[in-house]
């Protein structure tokens, strides 16, 4: 019976005229992945547009997210975490076990595994990888991520297919920590290791023969300035409940697209056949005619980004801004963030900004994140008057024209900085300018190149609000560390404190240090709703909205499922395939 | 015959444009800031004079747009009842060229609000704004137009009077300006200045940066002129008598100069109108929410914008308006001047 359905795909693999070759099927003591997708068919080229080129293909020091768009097609990890339930999954791991101190994972590999070039992988592989991400001379981006209580974490091999890591403290959800850590080949960057050559290795310009991975693809091709090619890797470890090797494309193609709107019309006029990170806008436009261009449009529902307003916080002792110094009595004074909060029209946000495809935030955390949202912070309704009331018991006081005046007689006036490039932040400055004229306060919007924004806001602290976004990544809260821990590198009200500068700053260290290495979600769950709690309480940022992720794809593309997580639209791309005729739904056929 | 009419028809445009501009709290029926959220991106209102029922009336009237249900920035006309155009209501307070302050607006309706150009991103009326962003966009034009003439005038005529080394720094600094991509340096110049600076300060700036880019040209023509008059014969004469430089420049030779000053002015202004949206547009002008037309542009810059809302085109449709104007009268002078010299 299974046979028989091989065969009857790969008829019409050919009668449809498809030139694609089929991989051979998994061997004989290969521990491959059953992948439970709906059958596919083999051929097809997948183009998708990307807003940048990837600035390297090495995993270990990719940066940026076009970099590691590609690589993520290119790369496997050991344990992934499934886009889909936000679980984590074997991956390269054919199991692992914790010990009961939480401390040790021992981590079982697959056998018979080849690399994109044929070449067999085992625990060699594995350590030699880790040598790489931990290595403090290569500056890896995920370094961080490998250092639990303040140790790096140990790697040993136990035999050929065992790996055993060593953590310093126990830690929660540790082994989210492997996704996204590409496994290396040892046989083909030892030598440049070696030779200190490793962070100038697997450049755009290096032959795409050497650029090896355990990812559904291949490199094939790079076009300077237009695209990067890849092709089925022949030897991935996963197949489906028929025995067929995925990934079913043939081919995967990442073109340069500079912006959002040249994006749409490539995707309009059928240059691509996936659009992920879609404006609610575009998504509108491109819903009026979905149905005669053979497109379907996906609404996940909110993401796990917040878009926020910060004040700026900081120690300004040693810089020479007394202006902003002198605005900061305003801003360190809970009353008048409770006010700006109250009269920030978080509904009108939704609305204007992202067509009514988003939700509002008063937290950090999206309701879209189930695990871990507490859903019993407050979310207080917009009022002008209960704000008006803050700021008269806050002392301050209103001139015969309206403007808003301290205890000292100075006019409340800022300037809120926002990306130039980043369209919705813009007019979310431009609608909160306008809400906050209503207490009386003067604010100037300011669109400042990004860069230029990151500059005031990461170093010379230049600036008196900015609005900003963080998130994204993944659901746990662990990530969310970087931002809430009063040393953390994103704690950006208030950058660089030796010791926390208040005391619901200190209660949060403790909370989130108590949450990272406790192991029980209910237990967990329970310490993150008290971190919450502090920050609806404190409001050390205004949390103003979450947009939806909105993707758009051909209909003729089955197993398509995106998900909240990046890479929302690719992360199942091995499972992709091309319907046949028209691209009329599965069950129609 | 038909050359006069032209020119009338040109005056009349250019008459009319900046008195709607000059008492744009006046002509526009509301404030250009004020947000009306329930309204993104409505189409200009339909003004009737036939009602649903099919009855006539003299006076115009309009049903007012309410969203359809589930459309994303869709609108339907409110039949519910008639909403008659009154001409001088009073509205929003403001001020005329910051001076005297009114309430009453050149028309309206009650109970409802007509935006006979659409709105904007924000509900914000267009027409409103387009009639604000022409102060700001026109007055650029015009006081950088006087600072280029200005120095126009003084290098070019100081130039072709003096001759000599005068001369000959002068004109190859004019060669220079002449060859500078003129938007590029502005884009340059204006990510230099400070960005925490007030809306007038960046508008003052904006102009001083675009008009003194633009002396060369002025410069060249004045100089010419003056090199061919200074030669006369009564101005030798002069000379004999005893007249000082200042006053031969200012009697004999500089009245010369003038009509070429004219078709200059008539010339520059709209370069410079184009030049402050040009900016505006690159989102370097004045920033929100004071308008210009070159910020209203700017929504175009965005494809569902372009595609969805056509009257998001209005801000050119003034700005082609009022360039065409300017033109028609440079042409004019330009003739004349030509007739003059035969």
């Amino acid at each position: 019976m299974l046979r028989w359905g091989c065969f009857g795909t790969l008829l019409l693999a050919c009668s449809t005229g498809f030139a694609s070759s089929v991989p051979q099927p998994p061997q004989r003591g290969e521990d491959v992945q059953i992948s439970v997708n709906e059958i596919g068919r083999y051929g097809g080229t997948l183009v998708v547009a990307q807003r940048s080129e990837p600035k390297t293909l090495n995993p270990v020091t990719a940066a940026d997210a076009p970099s590691r768009e590609v690589i993520g097609r290119l790369m496997a990890d050991l344990i992934h975490i499934n886009r889909a339930s936000q679980q984590s999954e074997p991956a390269l791991a054919k199991s692992w076990s914790v010990s009961k101190d939480g401390r040790v994972f021992t981590v079982k590999l697959r056998h018979g595994l080849r690399f994109s070039d044929g070449h067999p992988f085992d625990a060699d592989d594995v350590v030699f990888s880790f040598q790489l991400y931990r290595d403090e001379k290569i500056h890896s981006p995920q370094r961080d991520l490998l250092v639990v209580g303040g140790k790096p974490v140990e790697v040993q091999k136990i035999d050929q297919y065992t790996v055993r890591f060593t953590l310093a403290q126990p830690c929660a959800a540790a082994e989210r920590i492997f996704d996204g850590l590409a496994i290396m080949p040892r046989h083909l960057l030892e030598k440049p290791y070696q030779e200190g050559k490793f962070a100038q290795a697997w450049t755009l310009a290096t032959s795409p023969a050497e650029v090896v991975g355990l990812g559904p693809f291949r490199l094939k091709e790079y076009v300077a300035g237009q695209k990067i090619v890849l092709e089925r890797n022949p030897y991935f470890w996963k197949a489906d409940r028929n025995e067929n090797r995925l990934p079913y494309l043939d081919e995967l193609v990442f073109l340069f697209v500079g912006n959002e709107d040249a994006q749409v019309i490539r995707f309009q006029a059928g240059d691509t056949d996936v659009i992920s990170r879609l404006s609610a806008e575009n998504y509108a436009l491109l819903s009026k005619d979905a149905s005669n261009r053979g497109i379907e449009l996906f609404d996940l529902g909110p993401s796990l980004e917040y878009n926020f307003l910060v004040f700026n916080l900081n120690d300004l002792q040693s810089k020479n801004l007394n202006e902003i110094a002198a605005k900061q009595a305003w801003f360190q004074d809970l009353k008048f963030r409770q006010a700006v909060s109250l009269a920030v029209d978080r509904a009108t946000i939704v609305k204007l900004v992202y067509a009514g495809r988003g939700a509002p935030l008063w937290g950090n955390v999206s309701p879209s994140n189930k695990f871990w949202v507490d859903s019993t912070i407050p979310h207080p309704a917009r009022s002008i008057d209960t704000a008006r009331e803050l700021l008269r018991s806050a002392g301050f006081s209103w001139r015969a024209d309206g403007q808003l005046v301290d205890h000292q007689g100075q006019a409340v006036e800022f300037s809120i900085i926002s990306s130039s490039s980043n369209t919705q932040r813009l007019k979310m400055a431009t609608l909160i300018q306008d809400d906050l004229g209503k207490l009386g306060m003067n604010v100037h919007v300011v669109p400042l190149e990004f860069r230029a924004l990151l500059d005031r806001v990461f170093q010379t602290y230049d600036y008196e609000a900015s609005i900003m976004a963080l998130g994204g990544g993944d659901a746990d809260p662990n990530p969310e560390m970087n931002v809430w821990l009063s040393n953390g590198g994103t704690h950006l009200w208030h950058l660089g404190e030796a010791k926390p500068a208040t005391d619901w700053e200190a209660q949060i260290d403790q909370l989130m240090e108590k949450q990272m290495v406790q192991l029980e979600y209910k237990e967990r769950k329970h310490l993150y709703d008290q971190v919450q709690e502090i920050i609806a309480a404190n409001v050390p940022y205004i949390f103003l909205a979450t947009p939806d992720i909105l993707i758009g794809a051909k209909r003729n593309l089955g197993n398509f499922k995106p998900a909240i997580l990046e890479p929302t639209a690719l992360w199942n791309v091995e499972q992709l395939y091309y319907l046949p005729g028209n691209g009329s739904p599965p069950g129609a056929r | 015959m038909n050359r006069n009419r032209k020119i009338v028809l040109a005056l009349i445009l250019l008459v009319f444009s900046h008195l709607a501009i000059l008492f744009a709290g006046f002509v526009s029926p509301y404030d250009p800031r004020t947000q009306n959220r329930d309204f993104p991106f409505a189409p200009p209102t339909r003004i009737h004079f036939v009602d649903a029922r099919g009855h006539f009336h003299l006076q115009p009237f309009i049903y007012p747009w309410v969203g359809r249900p589930g459309g994303l920035n869709e609108y339907e006309e409110s039949r519910e009842r008639e909403h008659p155009v009154h001409l001088l209501v009073r509205g929003s307070e403001y001020r005329i060229a910051g001076l005297f302050a009114s309430h009453v607006h050149l028309f309206g309706v009650d109970s409802a609000q007509i935006f006979i150009a659409g709105t904007d991103e924000y509900g914000r009326d267009q027409f409103s704004r387009i009639l604000y962003g022409g102060q700001i966009s026109v007055a650029a034009g015009l006081l950088a137009t006087g600072i280029s003439l200005f120095f126009g005038l003084l290098i070019g005529s100081l130039s072709g009077f003096y001759g000599k080394w005068i001369d000959e720094s002068a004109m190859r600094l004019a060669e220079l300006f002449l060859v500078l991509p003129w938007l590029y340096l502005l884009l340059a110049v204006r990510t230099f200045l400070p960005l925490h600076i007030s809306p007038t300060e960046t508008f003052f700036l904006l102009v001083a940066v675009i008009g003194s880019i633009g002396w060369a040209r002025p410069a060249r023509l004045v100089r010419g002129v003056v090199l061919s008059a200074k030669n006369r014969k009564y101005i030798t004469a002069s000379r004999g008598f005893g007249a000082s430089d200042f006053h031969i420049l200012r009697r004999h030779v500089l009245p010369h100069t003038y009509g070429i000053l004219l078709t200059q002015a008539a010339l520059l202004v709209p370069q410079y109108v184009v030049a402050e949206v040009t900016l505006s547009f690159f989102g370097l002008g004045l920033s929100e929410p004071q308008p210009s037309w070159g910020s209203l542009l700017a929504n175009l810059q965005h494809y569902n914008v372009m595609v969805s809302y056509w009257w998001m085109f209005a801000p050119a449709a003034a700005l082609v308006l009022v360039s065409l104007g300017y033109l028609g009268v440079a042409n004019a002078f330009q003739q004349q001047l030509q007739l003059d010299s035969i």
